[in-house]
């Protein structure tokens, strides 16, 4: 595999396609469909082949050496510049154990999304092509290792993102467009400004021996690269990288979506056409999660450590009072919305850990989440296309009517649930085991645990008001599951369930990066402050 | 013989009920017949069991374990290497409990082929049972709390799937659903009980924890810790074994076909909270078994107070079971670990024949379940009358049967732990419960055998059962004869079971966080002068409490049978009558001491509440302040906008306007004739003279 560009390949791929698409008259919808299909498939096989040659033992984070993959040449170089010298930005890429499962992820959710859009009825060329330029987004900040490069994609996918909610979604389409728009920006306004602080606080050597400031992650996650004037540097006693770290994260946050900042979720959920909601909460969610132990992490170890515990509360709250306030939803859309958000919690319990099995379990949950939740918005939208409508309430009895499909659900809930023997059992067990054993966030990790009582309680109330019971009259020409959605469902819960009993198939792939993550916050670092680096 | 053959064959009981399940669903719509295939393969998985019995306790003296590694997390910051272990230990007692287990699975699959005929799910019934069986024989056979509580939560979802098999029904998707929220309530305390364990000593496994707390390695370094972390993984019991205040759901669970009832509510699942206890008996401090006690005293005495005045077939016998679990679960907790598992044993079958009984009735009767209309049942029925009495009479603890050996030798532990340990309450609460339970027993034998049918018409289309449910009758209430256990009748000391198949283990708790019974060297000086151990002392107690307690129990035993023929069958006293003399006490009876009431009104109402509270704070107050900033941000633009247009264009325009302004005004001066400047200058001049007044 050496020298053969397969991160840009994996990333730019969907481009390709979308110039395809541009270029296929409108009229041809199924030319335009098989193409995405085309395109996404061979993604997936891409990741896999990735996956095949990808090396379980090297760590990354925080060492080009150990990533794997590296694509690394200057994109970017102007010289001569008054105080600045040289600006340099590189277009660098390279995969660790963290990024690994997002990159298959990626690509197996566009995968499923590609089937589930088969429905979509107008404008398909837009939509396809938008959809094509979402995907690369979305790969390309899994896969940036320049934090300008990482920014772009960040970005790029923004846009994509707003039209196909705009255009194709609901009733209020235009409201949770532009609010998961602004909202969105407002987060990476943040994330520019700690950018652009981190960029004039620490320098690299490049070949001609001068040194330059560096948008390079791994640059910026080497204290010793930071000049001690700096204004995020580590050294300058006055520094801000308190209000940086807040900043940043809020901007991740937002992403996630973590309380308080979550109220555009429920509404981009309900509006958006289906593939694009399995999309958000598949994919777009974890990019928030991701960057926190991309950047945040590794960048400022020191303030990670100190905001633990309240990294560790938001984790709690988000548990808590997404279940909860999934309970009391009447819209079967919304109600996965929120789980959503209530699983993500465990996400961010996990991480506040600082410890393997902590974080180990939220980069799995990440996965299991994509993976559940994008089953789980599946099903919404197969019950949406029959009836057009979400109500809990107006069903019930459809497991007699739609056996298979009530068998996938079962499937999806009881992963949802934390059901052992399926994925989400393992990442969350594994999640409380790490917060557990931090004694400063023991009593917080003890309250989350309720989630796991409130969740079965929504999900097994929803799957009885829904499935159980008498069948209305008026819905009992309700067709079951037809080939394309078996298509969809099943990938899926062989994942879910595979992961569930042999969870080294995914684990494996991130102990050691995750090891080396935990060392390099928890433990290096500390060391090096100690001794006055 | 080696110990590799014996976990082969133990891993492959453990699957061969996932591989029927399979089988049987993915091919239950082409191929109907099928469900042989599940009973086949249960008789297969039931052989092989007794083969593990019979050779693990034939050849093996110490436990069997194979164990690999789940997860392996490398090398560990803090930790060095780390990994999750999961694996099968086979000891007596869950070589015992694989063959009681598999034994009345494959009975219950038997009498299901003709109970369940006819079902629209016929199929899908057998690959649940299937899928139960399989997650209980994990329990029974896991070496550590991980795979414990994995299979845990497994047969927590074969129980929801069996209690609402049929969920047209809205009352059987509720018990189901009640059911599986009820047991996560005591599963999140085994969760953080096990997440304590683990945080301490790295490993899930028994056989390590415990070695590391012999060495004396307390959890976080205190007692209180390990007191806590033996109530707490007690807690995932209180749920699965239905024990109060979580015992609610198992009532509910009746909602389910009858034989599910036997299988799982009464003989097996619900006994896998008492076999939990038993497997972390010897990490229990003196303070957590006292808890335990309590908690199943005040259980068995609870239930057997609201089985009296009970109405359905199966309601009397849910709050009977709930009933004696609470005596095993008491039995733990005052130190009878042998008798709280020989009773889950002969409970397991004399109360699996009792339900199937209750079972053929309800199907004689054509799904009535009410006592009140039944009657006379014992000249229809002979059979299903002949085995529901010989297991009514082993509950009530009649001698010759099983449930005599078990119940009297628990009742003498409870009477040896009051006498040891002052708490007298435990076994004052067990003796009356024995009353009781052989008098709501004898009542409901009464009420359904006995005396005239009460509704004829149902009477004349009852029939005796077929082959397939007789003949899981006949096996299980013939287990319930002492011979099986001991060649004594009267005591089980002597027999196999107690004497030498199951032994109490050495408790690993620090001698002075034990009770004073279960030290074995810290007074040594004083054994050696009394010529007793500690143990020992424990022993003598039980000895010396044998007699008492048999004669007690079999007094009140007797009693309880009396007043039930006294008021039922002879009708010497006029029950209905003695109710309303005490009506309060019979209503919170028959109400189940409103208990169900009490969690609607509080943690239901409160939880909905609490959840409809937030979702107002959700939409009106964070988004109210995510779209206010929308709005403010909005409203800014706009008074920029105006700002813009009116204030700062306005100057713009202003000033233009005000220099036209001036330009036109002034043009009018601009004449162009020399009259008119010479007047406005003549005019300028005297403005300036009064103005300045120079003179």
């Amino acid at each position: 595999m050496d020298g053969f560009p397969i991160l840009s390949l994996l990333t730019f791929l969907p481009v390709l396609g979308m110039i395809i698409i541009l270029f296929l008259p409108k009229e041809q919808s199924n030319t335009i469909k098989y193409t995405t299909l085309v395109i996404t498939s061979l993604q997936v096989v891409f990741a896999v082949i990735l996956l095949g040659n990808y090396n379980y033992g090297a760590g990354g984070i925080f060492e080009q050496s150990s990533f794997q993959f590296i694509e690394k040449f200057r994109w970017i170089e102007i010289t001569g510049i008054s105080w600045i010298g040289t600006v340099k930005v590189d277009y660098f890429m390279g995969v660790d154990g963290i990024s690994v499962p997002m990159v298959l992820l990626t690509a197996i959710i566009s995968f499923i999304a590609t089937l589930s859009s088969w429905n979509i009825k107008s404008q398909l060329k837009g939509y396809f092509a938008l959809f094509l330029l979402l995907d690369t987004g979305m790969m390309g900040v899994f896969v940036s290792l320049d934090f300008f490069l990482f920014y772009i994609f960040w970005e790029l996918m923004l846009l994509p993102m707003y039209f196909l909610i705009g255009i194709w979604g609901g009733p209020r389409k235009e409201y949770a467009a532009i609010k998961f728009f602004i909202y969105t920006l407002f987060g990476s306004i943040f994330i520019l400004l700690v950018m652009i602080g981190l960029y004039f606080s620490a320098t690299e050597t490049i070949a001609s021996g001068e040194r330059v400031f560096t948008f390079n992650m791994l640059a910026l996650m080497d204290q010793t690269n930071y000049s001690p004037d700096g204004i995020l540097s580590p050294f300058n006693p006055e520094n801000m990288r308190l209000v940086a770290y807040i900043a940043l994260f809020v901007g991740f946050a937002i992403k996630i979506p973590m309380f308080p900042f979550h109220t555009w979720l429920p509404d981009a959920h309900v509006e958006a056409p289906t593939p694009i909601s399995v999309i958000l909460a598949g994919v777009l969610l974890k990019m928030g999660t991701y960057g926190i132990l991309r950047i945040s992490y590794p960048m400022f170890p020191d303030i990670t450590r100190d905001l633990m515990w309240y990294i560790a509360l938001f984790g709690m709250v988000n548990i808590i009072y997404g279940a909860l306030v999934a309970l009391a939803q009447k819209d079967f859309k919304k109600l996965i919305a929120y789980s959503s958000i209530s699983h993500m919690g465990y996400v961010l319990l996990g991480m506040a850990s600082l410890s393997t099995t902590g974080i180990a379990g939220a980069v799995f949950q990440m996965f299991n989440h994509g993976t559940i939740t994008a089953m789980l918005f599946l099903i919404v939208g197969v019950i949406y296309d029959r009836t057009h409508t979400r109500g809990i309430n107006d069903f019930g009895g459809l497991a007699n009517q739609m056996p298979v499909y009530t068998g996938f659900v079962t499937v999806a809930f009881f992963a949802a649930i934390g059901l052992p023997s399926l994925s989400g059992f393992v990442s969350e067990a594994l999640v409380f085991v790490g917060a557990f054993g931090q004694e400063s966030i023991r009593v917080l990790t003890m309250i989350s645990t309720l989630g796991i009582l409130l969740g079965a309680a929504y999900m097994l109330w929803t799957l009885q008001r829904i499935f159980f019971g008498t069948l209305p009259e008026k819905w009992n020409k309700l067709l079951d599951i037809d080939k394309r959605e078996y298509a969809m469902f099943i990938p899926l819960t062989i994942i879910i369930i595979f992961l569930g009993i042999y969870p080294s198939a995914m684990l494996d792939i991130m102990n050691t990066s995750v090891n080396t993550l935990v060392d390099y916050v928890a433990v290096s670092f500390q060391n090096m402050q100690l001794s006055g680096f | 013989m080696t110990e590799s053959l014996i976990i082969n064959i133990a891993t492959m009981i453990l699957f061969l009920p996932l591989l029927g399940f399979a089988v049987v669903l993915f091919f239950g719509k082409k191929y109907p017949k099928i469900y042989l295939f599940e009973v086949a393969d249960m008789l297969l998985v039931l052989l092989l069991s007794i083969f593990v019995m019979i050779a693990k306790i034939g050849y093996f003296p110490g436990s069997i374990v194979y164990s690999f590694n789940w997860i392996d997390f490398g090398n560990v910051p803090f930790f060095g290497n780390t990994v999750i272990e999961l694996g099968i230990e086979i000891d007596n007692v869950s070589a015992i409990m694989l063959v009681v287990v598999n034994l009345i699975s494959f009975l219950v699959h038997m009498f299901s082929i003709g109970y369940m005929k006819g079902d629209s799910r016929y199929t899908r019934y057998f690959a649940y049972l299937g899928l139960f069986t399989f997650s209980m024989l994990g329990i029974v056979i896991t070496h550590n709390l991980l795979m414990m509580y994995i299979f845990w939560e497994l047969v927590g979802l074969s129980s929801y799937l069996l209690i609402g098999f049929w969920y047209e029904k809205k009352s059987a998707s509720d018990a189901g659903k009640k059911a599986f929220l009820v047991n996560r309530v005591g599963d999140i305390g085994m969760f953080i009980g096990i997440l304590i364990l683990y945080a301490n000593y790295h490993t899930f496994t028994f056989a390590d924890i415990y070695a590391q707390m012999q060495s004396g390695i307390l959890p976080f370094g205190s007692e209180a810790w390990l007191t806590a972390a033996g109530i707490l993984i007690f807690m995932g019991a209180v749920g699965k074994s239905a024990q109060f205040p979580l015992h609610v759901w198992l009532p509910d669970a009746m909602e389910g076909p009858t034989p599910v009832s036997a299988l799982i509510h009464a003989a097996t699942m619900v006994a896998a909270g008492v076999y939990l206890l038993i497997k972390i008996f010897v990490m229990l401090t003196a303070d957590a078994m006292l808890v335990i006690a309590v908690t199943g005293a005040v259980t068995s005495f609870v239930a057997a107070t609201i089985a009296l005045t009970q109405n359905d077939i199966k309601k009397v016998l849910a709050y009977s079971t709930v009933s004696q679990l609470g005596y095993m679960v008491m039995a733990v907790g005052s130190g009878a670990y042998l008798f709280a598992f020989f009773h889950l044993v002969t409970h397991a079958f004399f109360k699996a024949c009792l339900f199937l009984g209750s079972g053929s009735v309800i199907h004689a009767m054509h799904h009535e379940q009410d006592i009140r209309a039944m009657g006379g049942l014992r000249k229809k029925m002979p059979l299903t009358y002949m085995t529901f009495l010989i297991s009514t009479l082993a509950i009530s603890g009649v001698p010759l049967t099983s449930g005599f050996l078990s119940k009297d030798g628990l009742l003498a532990g409870t009477l040896a732990f009051g006498n040891l340990t002052g708490h007298w309450l435990i076994p004052i609460f067990g003796f009356t419960v024995a009353l009781m339970t052989a008098f709501y027993m004898f009542r409901l034998v009464i009420k359904t055998f006995h005396g005239k049918p009460r509704d004829m018409h149902k009477y004349e289309h009852a029939h005796e059962s077929t082959f397939v449910m007789a003949m899981p009758l006949v096996v299980l209430s013939a287990l319930s004869i002492f011979i099986w256990y001991t060649p004594n009748p009267i005591s089980a000391d002597a027999g196999w079971f107690a004497s030498s198949w199951v032994q109490t283990p050495e408790s690993v708790v620090p001698q002075d966080l034990r009770f004073e019974f279960m030290q074995t060297d810290t007074h040594e000086t004083a054994a050696a002068e009394h010529h007793i151990t500690h143990s020992e002392m424990y022993t003598e107690a039980m000895h010396s409490a044998h007699y008492p307690a048999m004669f007690l129990s079999l007094g009140l035993g007797g009693l309880g049978i009396l007043l039930a023929f006294m008021m039922y069958q002879w009708k010497k006293i006029n029950s209905w009558k003695l109710a309303m003399s005490m009506k309060p006490l019979y209503n919170f009876s028959l109400n189940k001491w409103y208990i169900d009431e009490l969690y609607h009104a509080t943690v239901i109402a409160g939880t909905l509440g609490l959840a409809k509270m937030l979702t107002w704070f959700d939409q009106k107050i964070i988004d109210g302040i995510v779209n206010g900033s929308a709005w403010l941000a909005k409203f800014v633009s706009k008074m920029s906008d105006l700002f813009d247009t009116f204030v700062v264009d306005g100057l713009v325009n202003f000033t233009a306007f005000f220099s036209g302004f001036i330009g036109l005004t002034f043009r009018r001066f601009q004449t162009g004739k020399v009259q008119t400047y010479l007047v406005f200058v003549i005019f300028s001049l005297i403005v300036l003279l009064v103005i300045f007044r120079p003179f």
